[in-house]
């Protein structure tokens, strides 16, 4: 599904959580959601599936508006962080609510998806794990096939191995039947391969919006003695530095053509790629 | 534009080049799709069909459509050639740098060399 959102606002009384927001999403791309904490991606999110009503400005889903148009949000799923939400009844019928739901639901997915998990189709909700919770939170957004799909840190409740086969099952799945997602992390350095492309948000605006391959190329470190960094560095968006004795590494962020890739190398320089985890930390400022 | 520095990109395409000159992947043969190489390296499948098309572009791979990727008739002998081209930067000359650092006379470089090729 296609998603247009035009000057997005959304306060909370005095709060104003998404400030102005433009951007739009193609059909059958893997988005990237990044943004500190508090910098609005929950808020946005809640925004495309209409759990909240923004403010002010527009927002279409296919050319429609999403809020209270039930049209449009049987087939807009999100997963928030807490993970399975539905937590009256046992797994199974957490699964017969989201497939009564869900036009799209693929029940032998979900039911595969138990398994890789490990869920026991009995167990009650409210009894689950955090990392059980997160899982069943998982299947109900892969299995309803929702055409945009949206995972809010919905897997940061699950341990390591379960994360990667989340990340194998969304990854099959989506090559299978490509779909909108927009996936909302921390934990960049593991997601991020899977992203097509990236947004940045950062207070409540939109920083950067590109494709992550871009992105990625656009961030060099340059490493070497502290005076030939200083030099060749000197003009460029330098995001940061650290020195070890007489060796500098400078982080810039920009596109280096070959002459300069080129003349860096012949002075000494080693130049390398800096992590999207690393461009992010750099690009939202750093500590606060 | 797809970057050469990028680690993903990196990956498939040495993973690639490195098997069609050990000759694991002959001329012509068809190589794994695109869908199959991000299962594998757990990456967004744009990624990797820009990977492949970045193969095709430098005449490594050619494109059947609907079908699939294939190794080039002469990708082998343009692949040896590349890396003929850069042995000497690529190769020799940190090595010679290296044994200069931590001591070793050229000439026993040179005659553990010779001793190598009499084998």
């Amino acid at each position: 599904m296609r998603v247009d959102a035009h000057d997005l606002v959304l306060r909370y009384g005095d709060v104003t959580a998404l400030d102005r927001m433009s951007f739009s999403l193609e059909p059958g791309k893997i988005y990237g959601l990044l943004g500190r904490n508090g910098s609005g991606k929950t808020s946005l999110l809640s925004v495309l599936a209409a759990f909240r009503k923004h403010s002010e400005g527009t927002v279409r889903v296919d050319g429609a508006p999403v809020f209270e148009n039930r049209d449009v949000t049987r087939r807009v799923s999100l997963i928030r962080d807490t993970g399975e939400t539905v937590d009256i009844s046992s797994a199974e019928d957490a699964l017969e609510f989201a497939k009564w739901l869900r036009p799209d639901w693929d029940a032998a997915l979900a039911a595969s998806l138990m398994d890789t998990f490990a869920i026991n189709p009995k167990k009650e909700v409210s009894g689950m794990s955090k990392g059980q919770r997160s899982a069943l939170g998982v299947i109900v957004g892969l299995a309803g096939r929702a055409p945009l799909t949206m995972f809010d840190e919905s897997y940061l409740g699950m341990d390591a191995p379960a994360r990667h086969a989340f990340y194998d099952a969304l990854l099959a799945d989506y090559m299978a039947h490509p779909r909108t997602i927009i996936l909302s992390t921390h934990l960049i350095e593991e997601v991020s391969s899977l992203f097509e492309e990236v947004l940045i948000i950062d207070r409540g605006r939109l920083l950067v919006q590109e494709e992550a391959e871009t992105l990625l190329s656009r961030g060099t470190s340059v490493t070497g003695p502290i005076l030939q960094v200083d030099a060749f560095t000197e003009g460029m968006t330098v995001l940061g530095a650290r020195e070890l004795g007489p060796t500098k590494s400078a982080m810039v962020y920009g596109h280096l053509d070959d002459v300069r890739r080129k003349r860096a190398v012949e002075s000494g320089l080693d130049l390398g790629p800096i992590a999207m985890q690393d461009l992010f930390v750099h690009l939202t400022g750093g500590p606060r | 534009m797809f970057d050469e520095r990028s680690p993903i990109y990196r990956q498939i395409a040495d993973r690639i080049k490195a098997e069609v000159l050990s000759e694991e992947l002959k001329g012509d043969q068809q190589v794994m799709s695109t869908n199959q190489y991000a299962a594998f390296f757990r990456i967004n499948p744009a990624t990797a069909a820009k990977a492949f098309q970045h193969l095709v572009d430098e005449g490594v791979l050619y494109k059947k459509r609907g079908i699939g990727m294939f190794v080039s008739p002469d990708a082998r002998d343009t692949l040896r050639a590349k890396a003929r081209e850069g042995f000497f930067s690529d190769v020799v000359d940190p090595m010679v740098a290296e044994a200069k650092a931590i001591g070793i006379p050229l000439g026993d470089v040179i005659g553990r060399i010779k001793e190598l090729e009499a084998r």
